[in-house]
């Protein structure tokens, strides 16, 4: 028996996990117990099929008895394992800060006992729509995710988390029914939604309807990307959301958008001609997005600006469709997930210890909490593309792929990407300057809690009691896990951006993956556009 | 193979009718074009099974190709729940919508106003601090140390107004006046001279500002 049928447990146990923390609504310890334990053991069945598939290979898994192109299948190759191990490692380090945050508060309300079941939910969606083989069923994945995310994001039901949550839910819903409208042409114009069958049977139709259907797929995968025409839904109602909920968003939804778009390219549609309008919507996305954050004052805004904006990089690598571009993308995919949601953390204990997440009423937290400090400057200089972090490793590589490439549109993105990298750093730097170097006095207007502090601090056994509050440990460790799984991301570069190469390869050469599926002696079409088949 | 004319006019009568109304302002409008849409979507799905053939159970004399497609309606059957569950969780928010706001209708984004109106001088770099002009003020310390709020309430049981932004706590404020840019106006009209790019409006707990 092969490790990589296990697959569908990574989507059962959460889905478990929800309806035991459900059926304990009432108990909140051993809700909180009982989830983090499912998830750890989610995430340590994700690394054994890592380690399966780390070397290369594609396992299929087939469920139900029907055999494919018929029944479902679960797919396990390096990009999807690959994302399953840091989506699980993410969302793990969110639990447990959510788990700090609401035991620090004292939550005894009923709308926070619903959280834990949620979330369970909403890690088997994503776990389903990274392992799915066929279409439809990662249309329900998406939906899993996305019924879960609706809960999550107006949780407790107040007045802007309301406004914010109706915006979102009726803009994803709109994509939703895109992207089944999608899969019904898919199905009209070829028979089957099997994603290794579509990869051989779209070959035959002709250019036009192929055209149309590729059109349809990117537009509903780049909603949910928020890509940037489809983008402006993601900083109205992200920041609004409580600050573990908002991180998690920030980390996965985007990114299961691009792992369909990377999917719907390489395997449904390679070689097709989309790659130079892609390439200009990467290129605006880089910079309308971070030109947006430039204009924040709230750092939770300016964070969803430049997760956006940082989407635009990953699309660039996407549509070079080369071994070396793809590659950089999905190393780009893995630093973004792990920087951007400790950034949201980092965010959650400012607000806490500082009293609002505004850049205009915050000062002197250098001074106030090194710690903080540190766990802000470590991952937004990472966001920004300093040397020697993640953050600028991923970003070389896309560079060089750019220039490898070679024709002026490549190079214009590959300047748009060096000036997006400058303006983030212009980004977080201000964040850095107002909030944590000047003095709180110098704020425009200075939240209560920084100013009283000087007098608080000086003497009183009081004012550590107090700093605990502010600051639990569970949160602060779940933060400092995640800021050292970014660094962990540098220091192991190597290995890893071997793996997402190779991973690369393989799905851009589709034979492993189709083969995998549909049986050893299927022929493979060729790719004939230069571009594709490398 | 066959089209049946009549699901391809209602599905294209129900997907215009679900645009038009998703494009409203008033959210149960919004609510009734979403569902226009997914339904429009299942007949859209129904329709690529091809023609009605006889119903898919096993029986030796029929053959294949007689068997109307199951898997279109298997699809059906999975986009009617979700889509049920949707409705359900939109018609809880269009609640809770009216119950906090009494409006039926998406709201702006008050932070995006604030981002538009904000004109482009820093009020970090702008020297001159603004007036307090909020109707709910708040006494704040400048960089040297003195309060800088010039507003003054001119009538008595002026301090009646506490942090919470009730509707409910204007009652008493007639009479009260406050100076603001060289002027007397009225309290309750002071929280609408307030300037853009000055934050000095507490939001209320609902986040409206108002």
């Amino acid at each position: 028996m092969n490790l990589a049928s296990l697959a569908p447990l990574a989507v059962v146990l959460p889905i478990l996990g929800a309806a035991l923390t459900f059926m304990l609504i009432r108990h909140s310890r051993a809700q909180r117990a009982v989830s983090i334990a499912l998830l750890s053991l989610t995430l340590l069945l994700e690394c054994l099929l890592l380690a399966s598939v780390w070397d290369g290979g594609t396992f299929a898994v087939t469920l139900g008895g029907w055999l494919p192109p018929w029944g479902i299948v679960l797919v396990v190759d390096q990009f999807s394992s690959l994302m399953l191990v840091v989506s699980s490692a993410v969302s793990l380090a969110v639990l447990v800060y959510a788990t700090g945050q609401g035991m620090a508060d004292g939550d005894q309300d009923a709308p926070v006992s619903i959280f834990h079941p949620t979330y369970l939910i909403l890690v088997a969606g994503v776990s389903n729509a990274f392992l799915s083989g066929d279409l439809f069923n990662l249309y329900v994945g998406f939906e899993i995710l996305l019924t879960a995310s609706y809960v999550l994001m107006t949780l407790g039901g107040t007045g802007p988390r309301i406004r914010a949550g109706v915006t979102y839910v009726v803009v994803s819903v709109v994509s939703s029914v895109l992207f089944l409208i999608s899969i019904a042409m898919v199905y009209g114009a070829t028979g089957t939604i099997t994603m290794a069958d579509l990869a051989i049977k779209l070959g035959e139709l002709d250019q036009g309807t192929r055209t149309l259907l590729h059109v349809m797929l990117l537009v509903a995968f780049g909603i949910k990307a928020a890509v940037f025409p489809l983008s402006f839904w993601l900083p109205d109602s992200y920041p609004t959301a409580p600050a573990p909920v908002t991180a998690v968003f920030a980390g996965l939804l985007t990114k299961v958008g691009v792992y369909a778009m990377v999917r719907t390219e390489t395997l449904l549609f390679p070689g097709d001609s989309l790659n130079t309008p892609l390439m200009v919507a990467a290129l605006l996305t880089m910079v309308v997005g971070i030109l947006g954050a430039l204009a924040q004052s709230d750092i939770k805004r300016l964070l969803s600006f430049t997760l956006v904006s940082h989407i635009g990089y990953m699309v660039f690598g996407l549509a070079m469709s080369s071994v070396a571009g793809l590659g950089a993308a999905v190393f780009y995919v893995v630093h973004h997930i792990t920087i951007q949601t400790s950034l949201f953390l980092v965010t959650g204990l400012i607000e806490r210890r500082g009293g609002s997440s505004s850049v205009d009423r915050l000062g002197g937290l250098a001074k106030l909490s090194p710690l903080l400090a540190l766990l802000f400057f470590v991952p937004a200089m990472n966001l920004a593309g300093i040397p020697p972090f993640s953050g600028f490793l991923g970003k070389v590589g896309l560079m060089q792929a750019g220039v490898e490439l070679g024709t002026p549109l490549a190079y214009v993105l590959v300047i748009g990407g060096v000036l997006t990298s400058l303006l983030t750093l212009l980004a977080v730097a201000r964040v850095w300057n107002r909030a944590f170097w000047r003095r709180p006095s110098d704020a425009e207007h200075p939240d209560p809690v920084l100013l009283a502090t000087p007098a608080a601090r000086a003497t009183g056994p009081g004012a550590k009691a107090n700093t605990v509050t502010l600051l639990p440990r569970t949160m602060v460790g779940s933060t400092i896990g995640l800021v050292v799984l970014g660094i962990g991301l540098t220091v192991f570069a190597g290995p890893l951006f071997m793996v997402s190469d190779q991973a690369a390869h393989d799905m851009l050469d589709r034979s492993s993956y189709i083969q995998a599926v549909l049986g050893e002696d299927t022929v493979v079409p060729m790719v004939l556009t230069a571009g594709g088949g490398k | 193979m066959s089209i049946n004319l009549t699901l391809l006019i209602v599905m294209g009568a129900l997907y215009a009718c679900g645009i038009y109304l998703v494009l409203e302002r008033s959210l149960t409008r919004v609510l009734l074009g979403l569902m226009l849409l997914a339904n429009s979507t299942n007949l859209l799905i129904l329709a690529t099974g091809g023609y009605a053939g006889l119903a898919p159970l096993y029986s030796k004399d029929t053959a294949a190709g007689d068997y109307s497609d199951p898997l279109p309606q298997a699809l059906i059957l999975t986009s009617i729940v979700i889509s049920f569950a949707v409705t359900a969780f939109m018609l809880g928010i269009i609640y809770r919508t009216w119950v906090l706001a009494r409006r039926d209708e998406i709201q702006d984004d008050v932070e995006d106003l604030r981002v538009a109106e904000t004109p482009s001088f820093d009020a970090e770099d702008d020297a001159e601090v603004p007036a307090e002009t909020s109707e709910f003020p708040l006494t704040m310390l400048g960089a040297d140390g003195h309060s800088v709020s010039n507003h003054r309430v001119s009538s008595d049981g002026g301090t009646h107004d506490g942090a919470a932004g009730h509707a409910t706590s204007n009652d008493g404020a007639a009479g009260t006046t406050l100076l603001a840019g060289g002027r007397e106006i009225a309290a309750e009209q002071a929280a609408s001279e307030e300037k853009p790019g000055s934050t000095n409006v507490a939001p209320g707990p609902e986040g409206d500002g108002k």
